[in-house]
């Protein structure tokens, strides 16, 4: 984990200000991704209800990387690249934590004692 | 006694007079000697008119140095308390048997090993390593404060709120019956209706936020305030794993926040997340609070290897062996640490798959560890050794810690797991790695940087006293429980009818006095030294021969630290400066541009306290003030724009003065 190289960065607008460009598209992305689910829901435009909160979600998670592309100015060498990898290491974690939690909770009852006659008969 | 009117409801909540335990003689006795020793206290700092000097040079501080002392302080004054607890139920575990119900009621008792476990962890552990962390890392650095050093006062302030609001629960009502972690249901309105968990959410917390801010604060310190020349590779080992540390506090901290206000919720206003009806799953609860809790784990023990390898290698005289593999078992560590949670509770009910990747994930955590410890040997191997005291505690931990650390392997196989879960091996297993790591290290550290902070070093002899009271008080006190809890005899029980088993409650009571002579020793240590503090003067500001930055200033340093930042080429830079004849720079001072000390972070922190407080009764009118009254402070804090100032060039001058003749003074 050594710190990355500082050259570059005056060849670029990476610094921690963005433009006025930037903040209009991050704009008008997010409103496009707002009004997508809203279109999707009200319209009932997919039939499956699993398969609409799997889209949505999935839009949702683009509008994470909108945002912080747009409005919080991560790249892969703001701050010398600690931000990428402050943002790494958080993923990392979340997935460990979300799946992790999930699997474990699912798996909970796999040792329970039988609570019934019938939990009893099939026993292994 | 009748119902309480609308309106005293309003103001007292559920304070009556029946919470002031005067029925209960062991707590009346306690409250009688705090209340004396506290007055004495207080009746001093009048007598010698030192509150203002108090409140202007301290309390309201936002040197990184006083702020860091003031968390020792801290976490020596809590010790004692957490100690107190332990000893009792020592006491309680070495009489209570057959006909002998003990001196403890099974509801004090419970609330004693509950409050061990709290204070140990939160208010002994955690604000000693913050302590260090605040003291050294800026020093190991070469910068002058930390990044935000208000907010570092008020971090402090918000831990001794929490620290209040526990210690207050022993007086006023009652602290939780249900282990230190507070599992749901029993934690839950219907199984604990009392105060006590409400206590043990709100000074959690209240401290939670002070450790996070800690954490955000010095990890902004190490990555943007490094002196120049001092890239990530060439840092001190303490400033790498603090940096790891503070990583795993700012990353597993939410999640601790986050559980206990979902409990709170339960508790204030009927939601049913961890009840055992309507969908609650308590399951949840033991999940969400382990993936906090293990990396909590490490957030305790990575500081003290850090301190171990500055000590390891300052009294071998060697820089230390494998210092990049060093590093990386620190990051593996970090990232590792969040991938075991699951051995904490291994009899959940999860199936094969889960418990064997949990329990090989654990056994992998051992191999950074190992590394690290074959580290130490090899940088003491053909060193040049000097047994001084921090050195003892260093060898004391090694040995110790192997040990623990192989009971912990034994501990990750799920099938021994399901046998010696919720048993007093486990116990003897976590003291093992606790008391032999994190306190040994704290120890070891309080030794090592004593003389730093305050010019004179600690009296050995009597350090050494303390030491090996601490090592053999250790092991005669746990090893019985090694025994005991093999032979299946389960935790947090005040009662035993098996009269065989006494014998081992009697030994681990007498190692728990030996350890109590080590405290004492400690004590006496301070006490002596303070009175020989001319004899254990330390001029040169390098009394160990370091190698790292801190030790190239006077002892204790000057409130801005470096005069001029060093410039850094090389580990452990000022044995590198040492060795190429650095010269001090005698002239060319500069103002230097400091913070100003503030009142906001106390008086926010006392607020905080009142609020939690209030909570704890149901005072709502009191809730509601006491927030509003936060939210105005901080603003108004936000205006205060006179936050710094310049110490003037002939000070810096004049200081730096004095240093030059007190080092000719010892060259000659």
């Amino acid at each position: 984990m050594s710190q990355p190289a500082h050259d570059h960065s005056h060849d670029h607008h990476d610094d921690a200000h963005g433009s006025m460009q930037g903040y209009v598209i991050g704009f008008v992305l997010s409103v496009i991704l707002t009004a997508i689910p809203f279109w999707l829901v009200m319209e009932k435009v997919i039939s499956s209800s699993a398969m609409t909160v799997f889209v949505v979600l999935s839009i949702a998670a683009v509008q994470i990387v909108v945002h912080m592309i747009f409005f919080l100015h991560m790249n892969s060498k703001s701050e010398g690249g600690w931000t990428m990898l402050a943002l790494i290491f958080t993923v990392v974690l979340l997935v460990i934590m979300l799946a992790g939690s999930l699997w474990v909770m699912n798996h909970l009852n796999t040792n329970m004692m039988p609570m019934s006659a019938h939990d009893m008969s099939n026993m292994p | 006694m009748s119902e309480p009117s609308d309106l005293a409801k309003l103001i007292f909540g559920r304070l009556t007079w029946e919470a002031i335990p005067f029925h209960e003689p062991i707590l009346l006795w306690t409250f009688v000697v705090v209340a004396l020793v506290g007055g004495v206290v207080v009746g001093a700092v009048t007598k010698y008119k030192l509150w203002g000097y108090l409140w202007r040079e301290w309390f309201t501080s936002i040197d990184h140095k006083k702020i860091g002392i003031m968390y020792i302080v801290l976490g020596l004054v809590m010790l004692l308390r957490g100690f107190t607890d332990a000893i009792m139920m020592r006491l309680q575990q070495a009489m209570a048997f057959g006909d002998n119900v003990g001196y403890l009621p099974p509801e004090h008792y419970d609330q004693i090993f509950t409050a061990h476990g709290v204070i140990m962890i939160f208010f002994v552990a955690m604000p000693l390593v913050t302590g260090f962390m605040n003291y050294v890392v800026p020093l190991q650095i070469g910068a002058r404060d930390v990044a935000f050093p208000f907010l570092n006062n008020f971090s402090f302030w918000m831990t001794t709120s929490g620290a209040v609001l526990v210690m207050m629960s022993l007086f006023m009502g009652e602290f939780a019956k249900t282990g230190w972690l507070a599992y749901p249901p029993l934690s839950g309105i219907a199984y604990s209706p009392g105060v006590g968990v409400d206590y043990y959410i709100w000074s959690l917390q209240i401290a939670g936020i002070g450790t996070l801010l800690s954490g955000i604060n010095l990890i902004a310190t190490i990555v943007k305030m490094r002196a120049p020349g001092m890239t990530m590779m060439k840092m001190p080992i303490f400033t790498w794993t603090s940096l790891c540390t503070n990583v795993l506090i700012v990353a597993a901290f939410p999640v601790l926040t986050a559980v206990l206000a979902l409990l709170a919720l339960d508790r204030y206003t009927g939601t049913n997340f961890f009840t055992n009806d309507l969908g609650g799953n308590a399951m949840m609860y033991v999940n969400l609070i382990w993936i906090w809790g293990h990396p909590e784990v490490y957030i305790l023990i990575l500081p003290v290897f850090g301190i171990f390898s500055e000590v390891v290698s300052t009294f071998s005289s060697k820089r230390l062996f494998g210092y990049a593999s060093m590093v990386y078992a620190t990051v593996v560590i970090t990232i590792l640490s969040y991938l075991v949670w699951l051995h904490h509770f291994f009899t959940m009910g999860s199936g094969a798959s889960v418990n064997s990747f949990f329990g090989i994930t654990t056994m992998i955590i051992s191999i950074p560890t190992g590394a690290k410890i074959f580290n130490w040997l090899f940088t003491m191997y053909h060193g040049r050794i000097r047994f001084d005291v921090p050195m003892l505690w260093t060898v004391g931990f090694m040995i110790t810690f192997v040990i623990g650390g192989m009971t912990g392997v034994l501990l990750a196989v799920p099938p021994a797991d399901f046998v010696l879960h919720n048993s007093l091996f486990l116990i003897a297993h976590f003291h093992n790695v606790i008391i032999g790591g994190v306190v040994f290290g704290l120890m070891a550290g309080i030794n090592y940087w004593f003389p730093k902070a305050f010019g004179f070093r600690l009296d050995p002899v009597w350090g050494k006293r303390s030491f090996w009271f601490w090592l053999i008080g250790f092991w005669v006190a746990f090893t019985p429980l090694y025994v005991l809890g093999l032979m299946g005899v389960t935790r947090r029980v005040s009662h035993f009818q098996d009269s065989s088993l006494q014998i081992w409650f009697q030994i681990a009571a007498f190692g728990a006095v030996l350890i109590a002579i080590g405290i004492v020793c400690m004590l006496i240590q301070f006490y002596v030294s303070i009175r020989d503090r001319h004899a254990l003067r330390d001029e040169s500001g390098d009394p160990w021969g370091g190698r790292t930055l801190e030790w190239s200033t006077s002892s204790p340093p000057p409130a801005y630290n470096f005069a001029f930042t060093p410039i850094v080429h090389d580990n452990d830079a000022w044995h590198d400066m040492k060795q190429r004849g650095y010269e001090r720079p005698l002239q060319g001072f500069k103002p230097i541009h400091m913070p100003k000390n503030t009142a906001a972070g106390i008086v926010l922190a006392g607020l905080s306290s009142v609020c939690g407080f209030a909570l704890i009764w149901h005072m709502w009118l009191l809730v509601g003030l006491s927030f509003a009254a936060v939210l105005v402070a901080a603003i108004v804090h936000t205006f205060n724009y006179k936050r710094d100032f310049h110490i003037p060039a002939d000070e810096v001058v004049r200081t730096e003065e004095t240093r030059t003749q007190q080092l000719a003074a010892v060259h000659v």
